[in-house]
C-alpha cells in the first residue's frame, strides 16, 4: 500500500506556461456555436430596421412566408408577450425603456430587429427576410448625446421628450472650498468616443427545445452562461433547472457578451414554438449594429490645484451616450468612471454628475475597461494640463500626488478603499526603462530641428475583481468545484467563463501546485450550466482574483479530506500532505493522491465522520475589490507633412499583484494596449446626423492590426493584494486603461510647442495636420 | 457569407467563358471585390463564370519588347515575378502595396482593373507606364490604353460580354527610375492617395516623366502638368517640389471620412515629392 511515488516539487505558479487552450484554437478544431449542427436544425435570419427612427405603418410577411423552405415568420406582434431585453442596473429615478424583442410600432435605432424568418437553411432564411415589406414612416433622429439634450431635439422615446434617462450626483469632501482656495483651476471638455468592441467571433445562438424532457438547451457565445440561464428562463417562464445554457468556445467578448440579448430570448422562444433546434449566427454587419458599443462619453472636467502641484479637487460632469435602450449594465457603466475619477491621487474632494442621454444609436455597455478607461483618460489628461499650467514635469506632479505607501488601505473621496499599492514604483521603473531624462534632452534637440517629438506618461489605477456582492447587480462571488476522479485525474469546474483569458491554464497551475499533480492530469471545465455549479462569469478582471480564489479554497477543503484518507491508509495521526503525497511524519511512509482517490471511491473503509469520494465545492465572496495599477510611457513623433503619428517606444509597467503566469499576463497587456492604442489613434463609431453608422464595416472602422503595433517593452512591479490569498489583482483590462492617455499625452506633448494642450481621440493624421497647418499659418501671419 | 442564389460555371477555355459572358454571366476572378459585395447583397449576379480554371490566362511573359500579364495573374504573382522586378519594377512594387497577403494571393490584375475602384493601386502604375489593355469578347479583340480604359468610378471601357484578357507594360531601358508611394486608408488598406512616378534621364537631363495618381479623384489619371514641369530639368529639390505642387491642380478631389478633399490634395503633393525623389534616386 504505502509506496514512495515521486511526484513533482517544482511549482507551476509563476512559470511561463503556454496556454493549454491554444492548440485547439490555432488548429481550427475548437467548437464554436456555429460548429454545432443538429438533425432537423432550422436557421433564423433577422430583418432589421434601416432607419434610426421611424414609425412602422405595416409589415407584410406574406411573400416571405410563401417562400419554399421558410418554416415560420415572427414579428413583434407574435413575440410581444414573450418578454423584453433585461437591464440589471438600477439607479434612483432611472427611466427604463421597454425594449421588445422585436419592434412593435416603432424602431429607434438602425439594426432594430423587426422580424425573424426561420427556414431550412440560412440562405433561404436570409432570402425570406429580404422579401418582407415594411412600411416605415421615417422621423428625424438624434445620434449625438449633447444634441439629444438640447431643447427641441427628437425624442428617442416619445414619453421622455428631454432624452434624459437619469441624472446622478456624487460628492466627497468639500469641493467648493477646494476650488475657492485653489491657486490654479484647469478646465477641459474631453471626449471618449464610442467604440465597437469587435470580438473575433460574432455572437451566435442555437436553441434546442427537447419536448420529451421539457428541457431547453441554449448554446450561446456568452461570457455569463449562468446569468443567461436565470434571466432567459425567467423571462420566458421556463423552469431554470430544465434550462441548460452552454457557452462553447467563445471567440472573445471584451464585455460585449455579458449582456442578455434579444436573440437569446427569441431563439429559445422560437425553438419551443416550432419544437425544433434553431440556429442564428450574427453577421459582422449585425455585430457592428446590434452588439453593444463601448465608451461614448463627453466629459467636462475641472481640476483645482495648489501652486506646488497638489491637486485639491476634481469636478466632473459626464454626458453618457446610452444609445436607444439598455442592455444589462448600460446605465451603470458611467458610475464606474465616477468611482475611479481620482485615479491614483490623494485628492480628497470630488464632485461628479452624470447625465445619461438617450440617442438613436446602439446601446453602450461594458467594453474592456468599462468606465475606467474614460476616468483614467480624463484624470491623466487633466493632470498633464495642470502640470503644463504650473510648468512642472508631468512625472513630478504625479509623484507628488500619489497615495503614499503608508496610507493603505486608502479610503478615496468616492467611497472606495484602495487595497494596496506602491504607486510610484511602476512610474519610476517605466522612466528608468525608457531613460526618461535622456529622452527629455533628446526632445530639446528635436524641437530645435522643428521636429514634433512627444513623451507621454500615464499612471493608471483600476478597480477589478468584481466584486463584493452588495456592489454588483447579480452577486459578485464566484464558485469552484474540484473533483479527484477514482483514477486520480483531477477535474476543476469553475463558475467563471473564460473566452481568451487563459484560465484553463492558470487554474490548472493553481490546482497542480496545491494537489501536487501533473498539469496534464488536470482538466479545467467551464461554461456549461448543467456541468458546473452556479457561477457568475468572466468580466471586470475578476476570473482569477475571485474565481481563482474560490478554487484555492475548494482545494484547501479537498486537501483536508485527502489528509484524512492518507492518515487512514498510513495508519497514523501525524500525516502531512504536500507535493502530491501524504507522508507519515514518524515512519516516512507515504501514499499518493492516486492511491487516496482509489481508496476514497472504493470505500472499503472510511476515516471517521468522512464521506466517500473526493469532491469539494467552494463559493467565495470577496471582501473588497482589488486595485491594480501601473504606468505606461510612450514616445511619439508627429510628421509635420502628413500629421501621421508614429509610436517610437511603448513602455508598459503593470502591477497586477502576484503573477501566476507571466506569458499570459504579457498577452493580456499586449492585447489591452492594442485596443487602447486603437482608441487613441484609429477606432471610432461614427454616426451621421440621420443615425446611420458610417463606420459599420471593417472597410471603414479601423481595427488595430499586428503591423500597426509598436514593440511593447513590458515590465512589472509586484504588490500583492491582501484581499485574496493568491495575492492576485487582475490584468485583463489594464493595458486598455493605460494606453489611450499615455498615447494622447505623448502626442499633446509633441505638439505643445504649437500651444496645443488637449486633443480628442482618435488622433487621425488629418486632425493633426490641420492643426499643424493652422498654427504654422498663424505663426507666419504673426 | 450569405449571398443570393447564383449559378456557377468554371470553364477550362476562354472561348467557353466568353460564350457564357455573352449570355449575360458575370466574371469571377479572385473574388476579393465581388464577393464582399455579394456578401452585403449589393451585388446579386445570377451566373458567375470563374476565370480561374482557364488555361493560360495567368502568365507573365516578355514578348516583343513588352511584358504581357494575363488577366488572372494574382497580385502575388506580379509582386514576386522576377521578370517584372527586373524589367518593370514599378508594377511589382505597386502590387506589393495591395491589401494583405491573403488578398494578394487571391486578387488578380484583371479583376482589379475591371473593378476600377478609384482607390485601387494598379491604376496609378498603369497610367504612369502608359500600359495597354487587351479586351476580348466572343468575336472581338481590341487594345486600349490605360488612359482610355479607366473612365470613371467603377466604370471602364469594357463593353458587356468583354473581359480584360491581358495587360501590357513596357520594358524601360537603363536610365529610368520608378517608384510607387501610397498613403493607406488605415481600415481598408486602399490608397487615400497613391503616386506612381516614372522618370528617365539622359545624362543630367530628365527626358521623360510620367506620374500616375490614384485615390485622389473619380479615376486614376496622369498628372500631365506636373510631368511637363519636370521634363527637361535636372531633378533638383526645388524642381521636384515645383512639379509636385501642381500634381493635384484643378482636380476635383474625393472626400470621405478618412480624408477631406483638401487633405487628399495636400497628401498628393507630399507623396509626389516622395515618389519623384525615390524614382530619381533609382535611375541606374
Ligand atoms: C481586405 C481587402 C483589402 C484590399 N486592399 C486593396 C488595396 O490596398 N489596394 C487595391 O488596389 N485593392 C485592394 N483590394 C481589392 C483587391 O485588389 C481585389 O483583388 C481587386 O480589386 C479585384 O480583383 P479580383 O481578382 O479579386 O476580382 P473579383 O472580385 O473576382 O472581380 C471584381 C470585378 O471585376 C470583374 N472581373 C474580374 N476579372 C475580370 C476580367 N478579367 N475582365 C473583366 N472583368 C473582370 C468581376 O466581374 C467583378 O465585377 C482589397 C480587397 C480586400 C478584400
Amino acid at each position: 500500500m504505502a509506496t514512495t511515488t515521486i511526484t513533482k516539487t517544482e511549482k507551476l505558479v509563476g512559470k511561463r506556461i503556454r496556454r493549454r487552450e491554444d492548440p485547439r484554437l490555432i488548429t481550427g478544431t475548437a467548437t464554436y456555436v456555429d460548429d454545432i449542427k443538429m438533425p432537423g436544425m432550422l436557421y433564423a435570419a433577422i430583418l432589421r430596421s434601416p432607419h434610426a427612427a421611424a414609425k412602422i405603418r405595416s409589415i407584410d410577411v406574406s411573400k416571405a412566408a410563401a417562400l419554399k423552405g421558410v418554416t415560420a415568420v415572427f414579428t413583434g406582434k407574435d413575440t410581444e408577450q414573450a418578454g423584453a431585453v433585461p437591464c440589471g442596473a438600477s439607479l434612483p429615478g432611472l427611466r427604463v425603456p421597454h425594449h421588445h424583442l422585436l419592434a412593435i410600432d416603432r424602431v429607434y435605432l438602425v439594426g432594430h430587429p423587426v422580424a425573424v424568418v426561420v427556414a431550412t437553411d440560412r440562405y433561404i432564411a436570409r432570402d425570406g427576410a429580404d422579401l418582407i415589406e415594411v412600411d416605415y414612416e421615417p422621423e428625424t433622429a438624434v445620434a449625438d448625446p449633447e444634441k439629444a439634450l438640447e431643447p427641441g431635439a427628437h425624442a428617442v422615446h416619445p414619453q421622455w421628450p428631454d432624452n434624459v434617462a437619469f441624472t446622478f450626483h456624487q460628492e466627497g469632501g468639500d469641493t467648493e472650498k477646494a476650488f475657492k482656495e485653489a491657486d490654479v483651476i484647469v478646465k477641459q471638455r474631453i471626449v471618449s468616443q464610442r467604440l465597437v468592441p469587435n470580438p473575433m467571433e460574432t455572437r451566435g445562438v442555437v436553441a434546442d427545445w427537447r419536448a420529451a424532457e421539457r428541457s431547453m438547451n441554449l448554446y450561446s457565445s456568452t461570457q455569463v452562461p449562468h446569468l443567461v440561464r436565470s434571466l432567459v428562463a425567467q423571462i420566458l417562464g421556463m423552469d431554470e433547472n430544465r434550462f441548460r445554457v452552454v457557452a462553447p468556445e467563445v471567440g472573445g467578448g471584451f464585455g460585449a457578451k455579458l449582456q442578455i440579448y434579444a436573440e437569446e430570448i427569441l431563439l429559445a422562444y422560437i425553438s419551443k414554438k416550432l419544437q425544433k433546434p434553431v440556429k442564428w449566427i450574427e453577421s459582422r454587419r449585425e455585430n457592428f449594429l446590434c452588439t453593444i458599443h463601448g465608451r461614448g462619453h463627453v466629459d467636462y472636467y475641472e481640476l483645482a490645484a495648489k501652486r506646488d502641484g497638489t491637486i485639491t479637487g476634481i469636478k466632473l460632469k459626464i454626458i453618457q451616450d446610452l444609445g436607444a435602450y439598455f442592455t444589462l449594465l448600460t446605465p451603470a457603466i458611467p458610475t464606474l468612471s465616477v468611482l475611479m475619477m481620482p485615479g491614483l491621487y490623494r485628492t480628497p474632494n470630488i464632485s461628479a454628475d452624470i447625465v445619461g442621454a438617450f440617442t438613436n444609436c446602439t446601446p453602450t455597455d461594458a467594453y474592456r475597461g468599462a468606465g475606467r478607461p474614460e476616468a483614467t483618460h480624463g484624470i491623466e489628461r487633466m493632470v498633464d494640463m495642470v502640470a503644463a499650467e504650473l510648468k512642472m514635469d508631468p512625472a513630478e506632479i504625479r509623484l507628488k500626488n500619489f497615495v503614499r505607501n503608508e496610507e493603505f488601505p486608502f479610503p478615496t473621496a468616492t467611497g472606495l478603499v484602495y487595497d494596496s499599492g506602491d504607486y510610484s514604483a511602476p512610474l519610476k521603473k517605466a522612466m528608468e526603462m525608457a531613460s526618461y531624462d535622456a529622452l527629455r534632452k533628446e526632445q530639446v534637440e528635436a524641437r530645435k530641428q522643428g521636429k514634433f517629438m512627444g513623451i507621454g506618461l500615464c499612471a493608471y489605477g483600476e478597480i477589478c475583481a468584481f466584486g463584493p456582492s452588495p456592489a454588483t447587480p447579480a452577486g459578485g462571488w464566484e464558485s469552484a468545484t474540484v473533483k479527484i476522479e477514482p483514477s486520480g485525474k483531477v477535474t476543476v469546474l469553475t463558475g467563471v467563463s473564460p473566452h481568451g483569458q487563459g484560465e484553463e491554464t492558470t487554474f490548472a497551475q493553481i490546482a497542480g501546485d496545491e494537489l501536487g499533480v501533473d498539469i496534464d492530469d488536470i482538466l479545467v471545465s467551464h461554461g456549461d450550466t448543467s456541468l458546473v455549479q452556479y457561477g457568475i462569469g468572466t468580466f471586470g478582471s475578476r476570473s482569477t482574483a475571485v474565481g481563482g480564489t474560490a478554487l484555492y479554497f475548494a482545494l484547501q477543503d479537498l486537501k483536508a479530506k485527502i489528509k484524512k484518507f492518507g492518515a487512514m491508509l498510513l495508519e497514523s495521526e501525524d500525516v502531512t500532505f504536500s507535493d502530491g503525497k501524504c507522508v507519515c511524519n514518524k515512519t516516512g511512509k507515504s501514499c499518493s493522491v492516486k492511491e487516496v482517490a482509489a481508496a476514497a471511491y472504493r470505500a472499503m473503509k472510511l476515516p471517521p465522520n468522512t464521506e466517500p469520494g473526493l469532491v469539494a465545492t467552494h463559493f467565495w465572496e470577496p471582501p473588497n475589490f482589488t486595485f491594480p495599477f501601473g504606468a505606461h510611457l510612450v514616445v511619439t513623433e508627429v510628421d509635420r507633412d502628413t500629421g501621421g503619428v508614429s509610436i517610437r517606444r511603448y513602455v508598459a509597467v503593470d502591477d497586477c499583484g502576484n503573477i501566476l503566469n507571466p506569458l499570459i499576463v504579457d498577452g493580456q497587456v499586449h492585447g489591452g494596449v492594442a485596443q487602447g492604442i486603437g482608441q487613441a489613434l484609429w477606432e471610432q463609431a461614427v454616426y451621421d446626423d440621420s443615425g446611420q453608422l458610417v463606420t459599420g464595416e471593417f472597410m471603414d472602422y479601423t481595427m488595430p492590426r499586428a503591423h500597426m503595433m509598436p514593440w511593447i517593452e513590458s515590465g512589472h512591479t509586484i504588490t500583492p493584494t491582501p484581499v485574496n490569498p493568491l495575492g492576485v489583482k487582475g490584468v485583463g483590462e489594464a493595458g486598455t486603461i493605460g494606453a489611450s492617455p499615455a498615447v494622447v499625452n505623448s502626442v499633446v506633448d509633441a505638439l505643445s510647442p504649437l500651444g496645443v494642450r488637449h486633443l480628442d481621440m482618435p488622433l487621425t493624421p488629418e486632425k493633426l495636420w490641420k492643426l499643424i497647418a493652422s498654427k504654422d499659418q498663424a505663426g507666419s501671419n504673426a | 457569407m450569405i449571398p443570393q442564389r447564383f449559378e456557377y460555371s468554371a470553364p477550362k477555355t476562354l472561348d467557353e467563358a466568353l460564350g457564357l459572358l455573352a449570355e449575360g454571366a458575370k466574371p469571377l476572378a479572385g473574388g476579393m471585390s465581388l464577393i464582399p459585395m455579394m456578401k452585403l447583397r449589393l451585388a446579386a449576379p445570377e451566373h458567375l463564370v470563374d476565370l480561374g480554371r482557364i488555361k493560360d490566362l495567368s502568365y507573365i511573359r516578355e514578348q516583343g519588347g513588352s511584358i504581357h500579364i494575363g488577366a488572372t495573374a494574382t497580385h502575388h504573382d506580379v509582386e514576386s515575378s522576377a521578370l517584372l522586378r527586373g524589367k518593370c519594377p514599378l508594377l511589382a512594387e505597386t502590387a506589393s502595396h495591395i491589401g494583405d497577403v491573403q488578398v494578394r494571393n487571391m486578387g488578380t490584375i484583371g479583376g482589379s482593373v475591371a473593378h476600377a475602384d478609384p482607390s485601387a493601386d494598379y491604376p496609378a502604375a498603369l497610367q504612369a507606364l502608359e500600359a495597354k489593355l487587351v479586351l476580348k469578347g466572343v468575336k472581338s479583340e481590341r487594345t486600349v490604353s490605360a488612359e482610355e480604359f479607366f473612365v470613371d468610378t467603377f466604370t471602364t471601357a469594357l463593353e458587356p460580354g468583354e473581359i480584360v484578357r491581358e495587360v501590357i507594360v513596357p520594358v524601360d531601358g537603363d536610365g529610368t527610375g520608378t517608384s510607387y508611394q501610397k498613403v493607406l486608408q488605415p481600415a481598408s488598406g486602399f490608397a487615400i492617395v497613391g503616386i506612381a512616378a516614372r522618370v528617365r534621364k539622359s545624362g543630367e537631363k530628365i527626358t521623360l516623366v510620367r506620374i500616375g495618381v490614384t485615390g485622389l479623384a473619380n479615376r486614376a489619371f496622369r498628372a500631365t502638368a506636373a510631368e511637363k514641369s519636370l521634363e527637361g530639368k535636372t531633378g533638383s529639390a526645388a524642381e521636384v517640389q515645383a512639379a509636385a505642387a501642381v500634381v493635384a491642380q484643378g482636380v476635383e478631389a474625393n472626400s470621405d471620412l478618412h480624408a477631406s478633399a483638401d487633405y487628399r490634395k495636400h497628401l498628393a503633393v507630399v507623396y509626389a515629392v516622395k515618389a519623384l525623389n525615390a524614382a530619381l534616386s533609382r535611375i541606374a
